[in-house]
């Protein structure tokens, strides 16, 4: 078969934006492939979501109503399901945190390849060209795949769908077996509140791994405060436990916008450049011209953080 | 309770590298313990010093060039270490997460333990993807993405957090036996002490070829081929500042007065 089942991703009664970008990867790939895009949306408000979905492109979405929040063992057991009905070619999933949490399973349980976190998806009518990256972003590999798989797809890569679609909307009775249900949602918690929200702040001085030591974090310090700033980090900082977790900036911390985001000593990892890409005016400070960090910063400065930092402290505490 | 820790050693690439086919040119990789990985040791060996871990057991797919990455792991406090190679494997450019699993499921069925701690995923490859579908491929439960574990284990669960995005954090009982994904920033993994460096050198590592573990060569051939390497193409178009450490911290100030910063 040629079809696309894609799955859409949803967490406390909110589609995420990855389920709008799937709508497009997914008619992308059913394109190529000469077949049907699907789209499966499961637990939660199902109808609901259905309707959102909804848009150009999409020829079908299977509702599975069980349940209010995400629950792999759910999510494997609906997909497989659907998976044997549909006979698609692609199972196509968010590469987002509860993607992870799923889309293996439903590869192992099928016996199918996957191939994860893919950027670009090219098929020529026999083989899945699939873009990914290596080495934190160092270098794009191309992989093929010939026959059925299970692909995920990084968010943000794709546009998302838009205009009102006239897709069939049934709801999937999926026959799912509790006992086979072995982990349990208790709750959610926000984390990283506490004395400052970097959201909020004009002017942010950040600072990654560059700094090296958890004792150089003063110098950087005296630049925020030089400069009236507030400070934030990379992941690696609160990982090494140097900053509390309300100051990362990224994916798994905050959204930023502030009229300055200086970079300094961060590569730009997606997952950071996630979090700050929306900052007015983004100033790099980086020893590596080829960070991806450049990639969107608006003014660079390829130099050790240790020389020019002090001379910017300078510039504003002389 | 017995853990078992997948242990990678990956490639690291310099900043400044070439690409020969597939493959960075061996002049600038180097080797370590994959970062993940170390936090999911250092959780195991917490678990063992917290007397909830009985042992604790390190699983490795690599040739004999990575025993020294998994004698750090030893170094920290595992008990011993399995590393699985095989001729077979030489040559394979990739091993996709299907041939990963059929290797560690092989040695999760003979070890038996109650937990799996994986990283979430690997710095090279970074598919994100082994821990779940060894966890599915044995019937044993599982959490992703996990970034708090509590040590008590009632009732047999392993209560986590999974890091979800936007700072969320999900709360979740899983029941054991149970493969967990292990994110950076769970602890704080520590350095080896010498005398933990002197102890790994005594510690038990068995080598197992495929044959050893009853993995036939054919079910390892790896779906995913790998056809191209290239650097990313540079989108840059940031105005780049040169000279003295002092002139372009002079033109950044410049840029910040104009922004209305400090004033």
């Amino acid at each position: 078969m040629s079809d696309v089942l894609a799955v859409a991703d949803h967490r406390r009664g909110e589609l995420r934006d990855v389920s709008y970008e799937i709508i497009t990867a997914g008619r992308q790939l059913a394109d190529e492939t000469g077949g049907d895009l699907h789209l499966a949306v499961i637990s939660g408000t199902v109808d609901d979501f259905a309707e959102k979905l909804n848009r150009d492109g999409v020829d079908a979405i299977h509702t599975v109503s069980h349940g209010e929040e995400f629950n792999h063992d759910v999510y494997t057991q609906a997909i497989a399901q659907l998976y044997d009905d549909l006979a698609p070619q692609y199972v196509l999933t968010p590469n987002s945190v509860n993607g992870l949490d799923y889309a293996p399973a439903i590869a192992n349980q099928l016996d199918l390849p996957i191939v994860t976190d893919t950027i670009d998806l090219d098929n020529d009518g026999e083989t899945l060209v699939a873009t990914r990256e290596m080495y934190g972003g160092k270098v794009e590999t191309t992989n093929e795949l010939s026959g059925d798989a299970v692909v995920t797809i990084r968010g943000a890569e794709w546009p998302a769908a838009e205009g009102t679609g006239d897709a069939a909307i049934e709801a999937f009775e999926a026959d799912i077996d509790e006992d086979a249900v072995g982990s349990t949602v208790n709750g959610f918690e926000e984390v990283g509140g506490g004395d400052v929200d970097i959201s909020e702040a004009d002017v942010l001085v950040s600072i990654g791994r560059g700094i090296e030591e958890e004792e150089n974090l003063d110098l950087i310090r005296d630049l925020a405060d030089a400069l009236g700033a507030t400070l934030s980090s990379s992941r690696p900082i609160v990982d090494n436990g140097w900053l509390p977790k309300n100051r990362q900036v990224g994916q798994s911390g905050k959204v930023v916008t502030p009229d300055v985001y200086i970079a300094i000593g961060i590569s730009g990892a997606v997952q950071h450049v996630a979090g700050m890409k929306g900052s007015d005016t983004i100033v790099a400070i980086n020893t590596d011209p080829n960070a991806p960090i450049m990639d969107i910063a608006d003014y660079a400065i390829v130099d050790d953080l240790f020389d020019v930092v002090p001379e910017l402290i300078d510039e504003f505490d002389g | 309770m017995k853990i078992l820790v997948t242990v990678k050693e990956v490639a690291t690439v310099e900043d400044e590298f070439e690409i020969e086919g597939t493959e960075i040119a061996d002049q600038y990789l180097g080797a370590d313990l994959n970062e993940w990985d170390d936090y999911a040791i250092e959780e195991a060996v917490q678990l063992q010093e917290d007397g909830i871990a009985d042992e604790v057991v390190t699983v490795t797919i690599g040739p004999e060039e990575c025993e020294q990455t998994i004698r750090q792991a030893l170094a920290k406090g595992a008990d011993r270490a399995v590393r699985v190679w095989d001729d077979s494997l030489e040559d394979v450019d990739l091993l996709d997460v299907n041939a990963k699993t059929e290797i560690l499921s092989a040695v999760v069925e003979e070890e038996d333990p109650d937990l799996v701690l994986s990283g979430v995923q690997a710095g090279d490859d970074s598919f994100a993807a082994t821990g779940v579908s060894v966890a599915e491929n044995l019937g044993y439960q599982w959490g992703a993405v996990v970034n708090h574990l509590e040590h008590d284990f009632d009732d047999d669960l392993a209560s986590v957090r999974r890091e979800l995005e936007g700072g969320v954090e999900e709360l979740t009982d899983i029941e054991l036996s149970a493969v967990l994904t292990i994110q950076t920033g769970i602890n704080e993994p520590r350095y080896a002490s010498l005398r933990g460096i002197r102890q790994a050198q005594q510690k038990p590592m068995d080598i197992k070829a495929l044959a050893d573990i009853g993995v036939d060569e054919s079910t390892i051939e790896t779906e995913l081929e790998l056809t191209d390497m290239y650097e990313p193409e540079s989108e840059s178009d940031a105005t780049f500042w040169e000279g003295s450490p002092e002139e372009t911290a002079s033109e950044l100030g410049e840029l910040l007065r104009d922004k209305g910063v400090a004033q």
